[in-house]
């Protein structure tokens, strides 16, 4: 080998070493789509006027593969049409709608379209990169006509300093999934899960008597979804993640003790978690689709997911409420409009949200069609409506139910309030994968110094986020 | 006169050419490779928030200092390194000396080491997974048929990295091993006839020949393997999700991941990747010393 090849040969590779961060620099300039600038109807109070001429592009379109919804998609573009002929929308397919990595090397070369897919916990980075706009002005009870049954909880979380900056499309809150087979199995009564932590430890042991490599029940403890899961279970107990004013750790508590020790006496003390831990997200839904696991912490969407790309039936799945019942964790997603926008294009894409997500009978909500292509109707997600908006879905879903609905109904039947994810959570998740992960695959773990090690981390954390 | 003319034209047509690719070649390289690390270095003193960058010195070095991830991913990194090293260069080393000593079916056995390469590493760690489930994995029934105690693998923190480091060396012992062939197979065979004439068994053919005949290469493969183990990322991250159980496989490179894609925080993960650029620089500049001494 010559010199000059050594050399380059290492400057490559040394280049390589900080080439994994970089490529979001490689990011081109803001780029938007032909608009139309503010013109005739431009005035933010009033609605989209249909003379203007608007092109906006949206992402999350279901992909060509996703035959049914594409369908939809297509139609009701095509209904929005006959209401707004002079908007023109660029639709951006994707599957699945966002990937964090992608996401966030959109956002810094400003990329992204004029309106884009978000989750529920995403609204922090988006405002940090500055790449969202206000659209407090432009929705009201005229552009979102069903704005007043939509759960204050969950418009919450789309604001910040008083600025509303999204607007829903789907969400869920968490409960307990299970295996209606296995329950059967097991000797147990499928319509009535466990609905204490005590009754879980309960039932996982009797699950994983049935042998056979079931277990009683399953946990993440990776990729951030521990500290996720974590959340969701002490939220559950009635602990909280993180003082009132989001500058302290505030699980460190007998409630956050509490979570971990029943993870330690399922895995350890009765054994009826297995001993393959490190689960991430799917693990749980393989596990459970091939009748090997018989409950854990989800949300409905697993079930969807679960029948849909892991062939299960839907008859033997249900789900029942949080664990403890003092409050669930809520997540979702909902789409922002892109910094620089003009005010007909966030207009537009305002009705297109309202027609597509947010209207009753239209839409995600025309379950008759959803029906007739042989998609789910019935699981109980979306769930940001109260009311009257809520009675009329509940109604519509019924008439059209092609699942289950009575498998969902322990967690229907009980109230439990909803409760958002932490700022700046996937932080302080990570940080709590480890205590999680500890008890698990630990059997000398010492829960109460995993916590106080795990608070000190989070504190660190939020110390230098301020 | 003419003949001169149309040779001149013909070179600079040519040159041009050459020219035209080499641009093209500078302009991707520039934009692609150059230009990221450029916009890292000066990422790594600045901040973004609410829209606006701000720069803040070495708050952002600060920061990852202060993080216990650092230390620990530096840890288990160097662990990695090591273990990587003592089975990555030594396994392979071995199997190609095996394989030069060999007479016959050397051709069949050469494909045979080489073929779990060409595994996408996708399906390799899949493999490796299902091999060490702790429950009804491959590895604990074999030890449990041969009365052996049973492992957690990947389940342990005392075990994880090793699990990966046996898992990453399978999957590229073949490509190490083919080099280390063919820099075996450059060793005059005159050596080896005259240590055999003068009663030299296998063991000291290895030491007195092999080996001070194939040290320079051995070192610069030792330090090129150094520089690539200490950016690990596929294999823990697909094996044990980036952390490991207690965080015992998460890496330097794994965090700077994190810090870019998981948290948005640009500023630290430019940080640390300048200092791990710095580091790896230092082991880039002895390879190249070493390698004019091979010249």
């Amino acid at each position: 080998m010559n010199t000059d090849l050594f050399l380059h040969r290492s400057v490559a590779l040394a280049a390589a070493a900080g080439l994994a961060l970089s490529v979001a620099a490689c990011s081109g300039s803001a780029s938007g789509s032909g608009s139309s600038k503010d013109g005739a109807g431009s005035s933010v109070s009033a609605t989209l006027d249909p003379a203007a001429k608007v092109t906006i592009s949206i992402d999350c379109e279901p992909p060509v593969t996703k035959t049914a919804e594409r369908k939809q998609w297509a139609e009701d573009i095509a209904a929005f049409n006959r209401l707004y002929p002079n908007v023109t929308i660029n639709s951006k397919d994707a599957s699945p709608c966002e990937e964090p990595a992608p996401f966030t090397a959109q956002l810094k070369g400003r990329t992204q379209t004029d309106v884009f897919y978000t989750y529920f916990t995403d609204l922090g980075q988006v405002l940090d990169e500055g790449q969202a706009e206000d659209i407090t002005p432009y929705v009201n009870e005229t552009t979102v006509p069903a704005l007043k049954d939509i759960d204050p909880s969950v418009l919450a979380t789309l604001k910040a300093d008083g600025k509303l900056y999204g607007l829903p499309t789907s969400n869920y809150r968490m409960g307990l999934l299970y295996n209606r087979k296995l329950f059967t199995r097991a000797g147990l009564d499928p319509d009535k899960p466990p609905a204490t932590w005590d009754e879980v430890r309960a039932a996982a042991r009797k699950l994983a008597a049935l042998g056979n490599g079931v277990n009683g029940y399953g946990d993440y403890s990776a990729t951030n979804q521990g500290g996720w899961h974590y959340t969701a279970e002490l939220y559950g107990l009635g602990g909280a993640m993180v003082s009132e004013d989001g500058k302290k750790a505030a699980f460190n508590t007998p409630e956050g003790r509490q979570v971990l020790q029943n993870l330690y006496d399922m895995r350890w003390t009765d054994n009826s978690m297995g001993a393959t831990q490190g689960l991430k997200w799917p693990d749980l839904m393989t596990r459970m689709a091939s009748d090997k696991l018989g409950m854990y912490v989800g949300a409905p969407d697993d079930i969807t997911y679960m029948v849909q790309t892991l062939k299960g039936n839907y008859a033997d799945y249900g789900m029942g409420p949080m664990p403890g019942g003092k409050s669930a964790l809520l997540g979702g997603n909902d789409y922002m409009f892109k910094k620089g926008s003009s005010p007909d294009q966030i207009k537009a894409g305002i009705a297109w949200i309202n027609f597509k997500y947010l209207t009753l009978g239209k839409g995600q909500f025309d379950y008759a069609r959803t029906k007739a292509d042989n998609l789910p109707v019935g699981l109980p997600q979306p769930f940001f409506f109260t009311g009257a908006s809520l009675a009329g879905d509940n109604r519509a879903k019924a008439a059209s139910a092609t699942v289950p609905v009575q498998n969902y109904a322990p967690y229907l039947a009980t109230s439990v309030p909803g409760r958002t994810e932490p700022a700046n959570a996937q932080q302080i998740y990570k940080v709590l994968d480890n205590p999680v992960s500890a008890v698990l695959t630990d059997r000398n773990a010492n829960v109460s110094k995993l916590l106080s090690d795990a608070e000190t981390q989070v504190n660190q954390v939020l110390a230098s986020l301020q | 006169m003419a003949a001169i003319n149309v040779s001149l034209r013909r070179k600079v047509r040519q040159n041009l050419t050459a020219h035209g690719f080499l641009i093209g070649a500078v302009l991707c390289f520039g934009y692609f490779s150059w230009y990221p690390m450029v916009r890292e270095i000066v990422m790594s003193f600045q901040r973004t928030r609410r829209g606006r960058t701000t720069w803040v010195g070495l708050d952002n070095l600060d920061h990852i200092l202060q993080d216990p991830a650092f230390w620990q991913a530096w840890r288990n990194t160097l662990l990695f390194t090591v273990l990587a090293l003592l089975f990555g260069f030594a396994v392979p080393f071995l199997v190609a000396i095996l394989l030069n000593e060999l007479r016959h079916a050397r051709s069949y056995l050469r494909i045979l080491v080489y073929l779990p390469v060409m595994m996408p590493p996708v399906a390799s760690v899949l493999l490796f997974k299902y091999f060490y489930d702790p429950g009804h994995g491959l590895f604990n029934h074999l030890l449990a048929a041969l009365h052996l105690p049973t492992s957690a693998w990947l389940n342990s923190p005392d075990t994880a990295m090793v699990s990966v480091v046996i898992a990453a060396t399978w999957m590229n012992m073949g490509g190490a091993t083919l080099i280390y062939l063919a820099a075996l197979q450059g060793i005059p065979g005159e050596l080896y006839e005259a240590a055999e004439l003068d009663g030299a068994g296998l063991l000291r053919r290895i030491w007195y020949v092999t080996v001070p005949q194939t040290r320079l290469i051995l070192s610069l493969l030792l330090l090129l393997q150094i520089v690539a183990t200490m950016q690990v990322f596929v294999e823990p991250y697909l094996l044990t999700g980036g952390n490991g159980p207690q965080g015992s496989t998460l890496t330097v490179v794994h965090l700077i991941y994190q810090y870019a894609f998981n948290f948005n925080n640009y500023g630290s993960a430019s940080a640390l990747g300048l200092v791990m650029l710095l580091l790896l620089a230092g082991f880039s500049g002895l390879y190249v010393r070493l390698s004019r001494n091979a010249d």
